[in-house]
């Protein structure tokens, strides 16, 4: 992609150091012409084709976005009732270019602990953003603005977009071993490997939970020594969480990588997203923090972090945000939103169990240990192929299965059809 | 803004060298910085190790946003915020359109889901929004030639048309009015897009510096773009008038230059959502090709909710195409997928016939404040002012901003002494001004005038 890219700059400034066509020329022909058509996103590109299929078999496990059993998206009953209160009557002033301070206060509280001493030390610094993709740009901007030098390592899979991002903020990369193919786990003495051999105070992008897409996450031990080696190492841990919540249906749970990390006293980034865990999708709410020293570097820190989201929307989306804080600042609702959270993930961790029993039964040799919204399939991109075109079956082509798309209705179908792509291999 | 983020970039040294000095280990590895803290039930050690960030500076406060939080900060009964362009009722409160709030109803009603949207927005509001901008029908939309995103209200739009250009027009130049909107120069800056200004403002005549503008149009490397404002020229509020639009596009038209507009007040300027696309228009009579943001933070008044779009006038369909997709590669490094809220709102108002009329009536009720209030400051300038100064300029201006000719000096002295709070180039903005503040404004504006310099 980037050497293509190199290729369209390259042939657009030879085009402008030529001698410019004549004025009569202009009319018939085209700035663009230079201008290729992009590749189809990986990700999103697959609910565009599931959507195009006129086919009644056809099931969609690509993007990760929750469906209830019957395969319809879903609206929080904690979210409607936020709705309606906001309905009508809110005003629609610009926000601050750090966004909602309110939504800002409970998300932190979410990702650090309630009680959490640096909130109360006001030593993080923290702005809206756009979702996670958002917030992992702005410190992704924000990191190349400030650590000129530095690089990202990115774990073996990761989010695709994940490399978009670094790549346009033009943060060089590295990757570092995470995914075992063979075990269908955690490559964990890779991982230890590769963070040992990392250049001190290297930055590095975790998952913080529900590793996306393979759904492997490493256990609380092998947290706790990734953290001491990261100490050792001095180097920078970027947590992207977006899962809290929905990986184990329990928000304290599902930050503990991160509390370890705290407790041993590193200064890490954390991007946060309420797309998933409060179903708020497209209206885009999220966060990110960074801690600092003290307070007085969080307030610089947090300028710097604006200054970087003013020349690219000025400041964030009211609207999720006020959702967001009607409901966490407001018990009941808190408390209704904590037991949806625990529905959508059950529901999950259900399906997860249902569709290992049927291939089990079918007798099929995959494993299924993992946790979270997806899963790595193991399935090769032809045996993918295969699922689409003699399945109507959608998913990405890396074999990342959305288990939210899976339902009882049809988890007996895309078993039968995984067994039967995947039994001869 | 832009020496500033100069001197940023200057300063970010690698944090480790600086600190290496600081960081004092002792021999078992303990650390003399360690403090150590008690939480709830945890004792954690806070390892003070030296910061990564130890040489980042504290960012300047925006200048315009940076107004509002001075203003709020100023506990004087008389103060009077005339800083950010966000509409306020004769009462000073701000404005939720009465048909934005049955909109907001409806959606309620109907149960949307939150799903994500497409990289390039929702598409109700992508075929609204070209059509009100280029008219129905019109062929550039019949003929597919216009690639249109939903983007970040203005400045999202404006973003992703700059990044577009430093992608495919490496090393061409944007030519931006002097002066313009303040965030303009950033987002150049952080796009990596070089600029430079073509002459607008005169502050002999308080007018369009009309000679000197179509000079630097002519001047300018062949193929450079020309950021140009709709209507309602922000800060100043000074418009070029019809004639005037027409020698423009001949001149970018002569010079192959790449017009790109900035259309934040359609419908806001005159009333007349159509009159205020007129400059648009003619370019698109032309047939030429070009980019067009727009916002509709002011006039459905969905500020907080960010929502734009970013057109791009094409000659071919194919063209279109492709540059629609290659604009979408740009949005999702930068968040994926727009807000949906905004957008929503947009297509229900344009997409039903009635809600679309009382839509225009309110516009015109705001715009027709805006225009009541600075005929109201021009007869309180006029009538107070002793000196004979010619305050015409005030009624030849358009839209929410007034320049009011004020030096920096002079601004100062409306913040200091008459907490009157605007921006430092002398803008107000008359949206933030009510019939029964003009006489007050006009002593301050006078007093200024004269006896500050």
């Amino acid at each position: 992609m980037a050497m293509m890219a190199m290729t369209i700059r390259n042939s657009a400034s030879r085009r402008t150091m030529m001698s410019r066509p004549i004025f009569g020329s202009r009319s018939m022909s085209s700035w663009w012409k230079n201008v290729e058509p992009a590749p189809k996103d990986p990700i999103l590109g697959v609910t565009e084709a599931f959507l195009a299929d006129p086919s009644p078999d056809k099931v969609n496990v690509g993007v990760g976005a929750y469906r209830d059993d019957n395969g319809k998206p879903v609206v929080l009953d904690c979210v409607r009732e936020a709705e309606r209160r906001i309905a009508g009557t809110s005003f629609m002033e610009y926000l601050p270019m750090g966004g909602s301070v309110k939504m800002v206060e409970e998300t932190l509280k979410l990702a650090y602990g309630d009680n959490s001493q640096f909130i109360k030390d006001k030593r993080i610094a923290a702005v809206q953003s756009l979702s996670g993709t958002g917030a992992c740009r702005l410190f992704a901007d924000f990191q190349k603005r400030f650590c000129p030098a530095s690089q990202i390592y990115i774990p073996v899979p990761t989010w695709s977009n994940h490399h978009n991002i670094w790549r346009d903020a033009q943060v060089p990369q590295k990757t570092y071993h995470y995914y075992h193919p063979e075990t269908k786990g955690l490559d964990f003495k890779g991982l230890m490997d590769d963070v040992k051999n990392a250049p001190e105070g290297s930055f590095f992008l975790l998952h913080a939970c529900a590793h996306n897409p393979t759904g492997v996450d490493p256990t609380e031990e092998q947290w706790r020594e990734i953290s001491q080696l990261f100490k050792a190492k001095k180097h920078f841990a970027f947590f992207d969480m977006a899962y809290q919540g929905f990986a184990s249906g329990d928000p304290a749970r599902d930050a503990k990588s991160i509390r370890i990390f705290l407790e041993d006293g590193h200064h890490i980034g954390i991007s946060q997203s309420y797309a998933k865990n409060m179903g708020l999708y497209g209206q885009r709410v999220g966060c990110l923090s960074v801690l600092c020293e003290d307070e007085k570097q969080a307030v610089t820190v947090k300028s710097q972090l604006q200054q970087l989201a003013r020349p690219m929307y000025s400041n964030p989306p009211l609207h999720g945000a006020q959702i967001v804080s009607t409901i966490l600042g407001d018990p009941e609702l808190k408390s209704l939103w904590l037991k949806e959270v625990k529905i959508m993930a059950d529901r999950i961790i259900g399906m997860r169990t249902t569709l290992r029993d049927s291939l089990e039964k079918l007798g099929s040799p995959l494993s299924w240990e993992h946790i979270g919204m997806f899963c790595y399939s193991g399935l090769t991109p032809e045996q993918v192929d295969r699922l689409t075109s003699e399945y109507h079956i959608y998913m990405t082509r890396n074999g990342r299965i959305s288990m939210a798309g899976v339902t009882t209705g049809n988890v007996g179908y895309l078993a039968n059809a995984i067994h039967e792509v995947t039994k001869s291999s | 803004m832009a020496s500033s983020m100069l001197s940023l970039g200057s300063t970010s040294l690698l944090p480790r060298e600086i600190n290496k000095d600081k960081l004092k280990l002792g021999p078992s590895g303990s650390n003399p910085f360690l403090r150590t803290k008690s939480l709830s039930r945890v004792t954690m050690s806070v390892s003070v190790k030296p910061s990564r960030f130890e040489g980042i500076t504290m960012a300047p406060p925006d200048p315009i946003l940076g107004v509002s939080e001075a203003f709020k900060a100023d506990t004087n009964e008389l103060k009077l915020n005339l800083g950010v362009g966000a509409y306020r009722t004769e009462e000073l409160q701000p404005y939720v359109l009465n048909v934005v709030k049955k909109a907001e109803n409806l959606m309620l009603e109907r149960g949307d889901n939150k799903e994500y949207l497409p990289i390039e927005g929702l598409a109700a509001f992508n075929k609204a929004t070209a059509e009100l901008l280029f008219g129905a029908g019109h062929p550039v939309i019949k003929e597919q030639k216009v690639a249109t995103i939903q983007g970040l209200s203005g400045t999202g739009s404006l973003r992703l048309a700059a990044a577009l250009i430093e992608r495919y027009f490496p090393g061409a130049k944007v030519l931006i009015s002097a002066p313009t909107w303040g965030n303009h120069k950033n987002i150049f800056n952080d796009a990596k897009v070089p600029w430079s200004e073509y002459r607008y403002y005169d502050p002999k005549t308080i007018g369009l510096d009309f000679e000197g503008m179509i000079e630097d149009i002519k001047e300018a490397p062949e193929g450079s773009f020309i950021l140009l404002h709709g209507c309602a020229h922000n800060p100043t509020g000074i418009d070029p008038t019809p004639e005037q639009w027409v020698k423009i596009a001949d001149v970018v038209q002569e010079k192959n230059h790449i017009p790109f507009f900035d259309v934040a007040y359609q419908g806001f300027a005159s009333g007349s959502l159509d009159e205020d696309a007129a400059s648009v228009r003619l370019f698109a009579e032309r047939g030429m090709e070009f980019f067009v943001a727009q916002s509709y933070s002011k006039n459905l008044g969905l500020y907080a909710e960010r929502i734009g779009a970013i057109n791009v006038v094409c000659s071919s369909a194919d063209a279109a195409t492709r540059v629609k997709s290659q604009l979408k590669r740009i949005a999702r490094p930068m968040y994926s997928n727009p807000p949906v809220h905004g957008a929503r709102i947009v297509a229900n108002v344009v997409g039903d016939a009635t809600m679309f009329g009382e839509w225009k009536a309110e516009m015109e009720m705001m715009a027709g404040r805006i225009k009541t209030v600075r005929q109201r400051l021009y007869d309180s300038l006029v009538s107070k002012d002793k000196s004979g100064k010619d305050w015409s300029f005030i009624l030849k201006q358009i839209g929410m901003f007034s320049f009011t000719g004020l030096n920096k000096a002079q601004s100062d002295n409306m913040t200091n002494k008459w907490h009157v709070y605007m921006t430092k180039d002398g803008r107000i903005s008359l949206a933030g001004l009510s019939m029964a503040k003009c006489e007050y404004l006009a002593d301050a504006i006078i007093d200024s005038c004269h006896n500050v310099s």
